[in-house]
């Protein structure tokens, strides 16, 4: 890498989101190139992404890149934004003018709908927004989910659905050590839900969950799997051939059911219902909520993980009150000024470089889609922090006259009425929730308005 | 566990990292600590190394081990295995870094971060419900 001699100007790098994508391209970057600026902008006041709003509460520990994150924003050649919207508050052009390279790295803020009649009644939520509502996403506060009726059903089989299984089963005295946010912890407190059907097209060769979150959910106490020992005929010779880590699953799966059938009575059961798909929600009679689902059954084409659900015609119909829709999250367009492939929902590029538009790159969810866990986020961050470094090495990135950068924004920001959280005002609002969590026995108790973030981050 | 800074040198193995990159940086450890302790004290130049810092929960301290002295490594628990299946370049001979280690046998060894290039079609899906 070439450091940047005394007569160069120091390269200005942005990065619009302040999630995992953001923190580690900002990481390779800094650790590369011991010349350049780099700056994150962030929508709300507090930094982390999903790794605040979207990884459970319950696991503490996949929080602990958190503290990577707080090293690399707290070097001098990092600055944060917080409370600061690319798109509204300042557009991807203005950034262009004050930066030499801009890296969008939002994540996706969207959710794919299901497309179904009944999906807009009150009882059936986004994953997206069930999670943000436990997990304190501030814009999810007054959820208020009903959990009055026994059964929920979650559609997807992936490791979220697992999450809001998870989330929505656990004894309470375990969700009450974690940060989960008080109003949340409330509700669930006084939850009837006491069975969760997990509910795919396809079938046990094609869950979308990983193993250890299985593991997880069979594990969970007080609650037992109710899994159907026939969904699994004949997997033990299919899964002969496949990727260890997917014969590891299928033989998870597997033990569970049979196990199951020699079980003890739990007071909770989730269970996995397999190739069905979701045709109407159902109103109750009043028509003013969801009071079931009906699910059309399907059969499989062709096999492994490409095999594709087709309807049989025959329908079933389960009675339920919650309905989560956890089929995926969704990227979005946030400025015109953006190249966006809107059928596959991200920012079209080649590793991490968007396509004709020279100075723009993209990481996380915006450049590869909503999947992959936090490490495969990390990875494909640091390619496009080398796409960044190659750029600038090569002149493809034209770094030789000086960017205002950060000062820029400020003046802009400042016309506009902005006022930018930095991470230090980051830092005092974690001090208040570490403070309010230890008063009840929690890591952290979430401030969920961004008006008291705003006022404790000014104090 | 000592409390004097001196350690005797038979408390300590040599080991050689093979980075990304193909460089080799060879190192020092304590015999009992972890190759993840070994990589945060010596403050070894492997990006992204050890993201959950020890607790089972991310998979980026994925080593690949030489074949003698991956077979004389303690068991690997189903935890362990469970975050390998998530890792990129999966080889016979992975194993989790802050799960393993050092012993005196070990000294001299050779491991290998593999190389991290993203690669979708391996990843564990978080969102998105089989369609
Ligand atoms: C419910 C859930 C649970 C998960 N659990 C785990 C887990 O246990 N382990 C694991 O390894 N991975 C987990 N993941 C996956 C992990 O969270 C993702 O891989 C990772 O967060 C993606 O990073 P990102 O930075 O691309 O997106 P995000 O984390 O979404 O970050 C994007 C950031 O951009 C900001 N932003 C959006 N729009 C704008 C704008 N216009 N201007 C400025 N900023 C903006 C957002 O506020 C956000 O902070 C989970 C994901 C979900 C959804
Ligand atoms: S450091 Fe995360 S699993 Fe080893």
């Amino acid at each position: 890498q070439r450091l940047g001699s005394t007569a160069a100007p120091q390269p200005q790098v942005c990065i619009v989101g302040g999630g995992p994508a953001g923190f580690y391209t900002a990481q390779h970057l800094l650790r590369s190139h011991k010349g350049v600026q780099v700056d994150v902008f962030e929508k709300l006041p507090v930094p982390f992404g999903l790794v605040r709003f979207g990884v459970a509460p319950d696991h503490p520990e996949v929080k602990n890149v958190i503290n990577t994150f707080t090293q690399t924003a707290r070097q001098d050649r990092c600055g944060f934004y917080g409370n600061v919207t690319v798109g509204s508050d300042v557009t991807v052009e203005e950034l262009k003018q004050a930066y030499h390279a801009v890296i969008l790295s939002y994540g996706a803020e969207g959710s794919r709908s299901l497309g179904i009649p009944g999906e807009e009644l009150s009882g059936v939520h986004s994953a997206k927004d069930f999670v943000g509502w436990y997990n304190g996403v501030p814009g999810n506060k007054d959820l208020k989910p009903d959990l009055s009726a026994e059964t929920a059903v979650i559609l997807g089989q992936g490791n979220v659905a697992l999450d809001v299984a998870r989330i929505l089963l656990s004894p309470l005295e375990l969700l009450k050590k974690t940060d989960i946010t008080a109003g949340s912890l409330e509700a669930i407190a006084d939850s009837r839900v006491r069975r969760v059907l997990i509910v795919g097209r396809r079938g046990p060769l094609q869950v979308a969950c990983t193993i250890k979150e299985l593991r997880e959910m069979i594990n969970l106490p007080g609650t037992q799997p109710a899994l159907d020992p026939r969904d699994f005929q004949g997997l033990r010779e299919a899964v002969q051939d496949v990727p260890r880590p997917r014969k590891r699953l299928t033989e998870l799966l597997m033990k569970a059911a049979l196990e199951k059938a020699a079980g003890k009575e739990a007071e909770r059961e989730w269970s996995l219902r397999f190739l069905r798909s979701p045709t109407h929600i159902l109103p109750s009679p009043d028509r003013s909520r969801a009071a079931g689902i009906r699910l059309a059954v399907t059969r499989l084409e062709g096999s492994g993980e490409h095999a594709r659900a087709v309807l049989t015609g025959e329908v079933e119909e389960v009675e339920c009150g919650l309905i989560v829709s956890s089929i995926g999250y969704q990227s979005l367009p946030i400025d015109p000024a953006v190249p966006f492939d809107l059928r596959q929902a991200i920012i079209p590029n080649r590793m991490g470089r968007v396509q004709q538009a020279p100075g723009l790159y993209c990481s996380g969810w915006v450049k590869r889609g909503p999947a992959g866990v936090i490490a495969t986020t990390m990875n494909d961050s640091f390619d496009t922090a080398r796409s960044v470094l190659e750029d600038m090495e090569s002149g493809q990135l034209d770094t030789s006259t000086p960017r205002a950068g950060a000062c820029a924004l400020h003046t802009l920001l400042k016309q506009r009425g902005v006022t930018p959280v930095s991470f230090a005002g980051w830092e005092k609002i974690d001090a208040v929730e570490t403070a309010r969590g230890r008063e009840v026995g929690k890591p952290r108790e979430k401030l969920v308005d961004v008006r008291d973030m705003l006022k404790v981050a000014s104090l | 566990s000592s409390s004097t800074g001196t350690l005797r040198s038979e408390d300590k193995v040599t080991v050689h990292f093979i980075n990304r990159d193909g460089e080799n940086i060879t190192t020092e450890g304590k015999i009992g600590d972890s190759l993840l302790d070994v990589v945060v004290n010596k403050n070894l130049d492997i990006d992204g190394f050890g993201a959950c810092e020890g607790t089972l929960a991310c998979s980026t301290c994925h080593l690949i081990f030489d074949e003698n002295i991956f077979e004389q490594l303690d068991p690997v628990t189903d935890e362990e295995m469970d975050m390998l299946d998530l890792a990129y370049g999966l080889t016979e001979t992975s194993r989790l870094g802050c799960q393993i280690c050092l012993s005196k046998s070990m000294n001299g060894m050779t491991v290998s971060v593999p190389e991290g290039v993203a690669d979708v079609r391996q990843a564990a899906d978080m969102g998105s419900s089989p369609s």
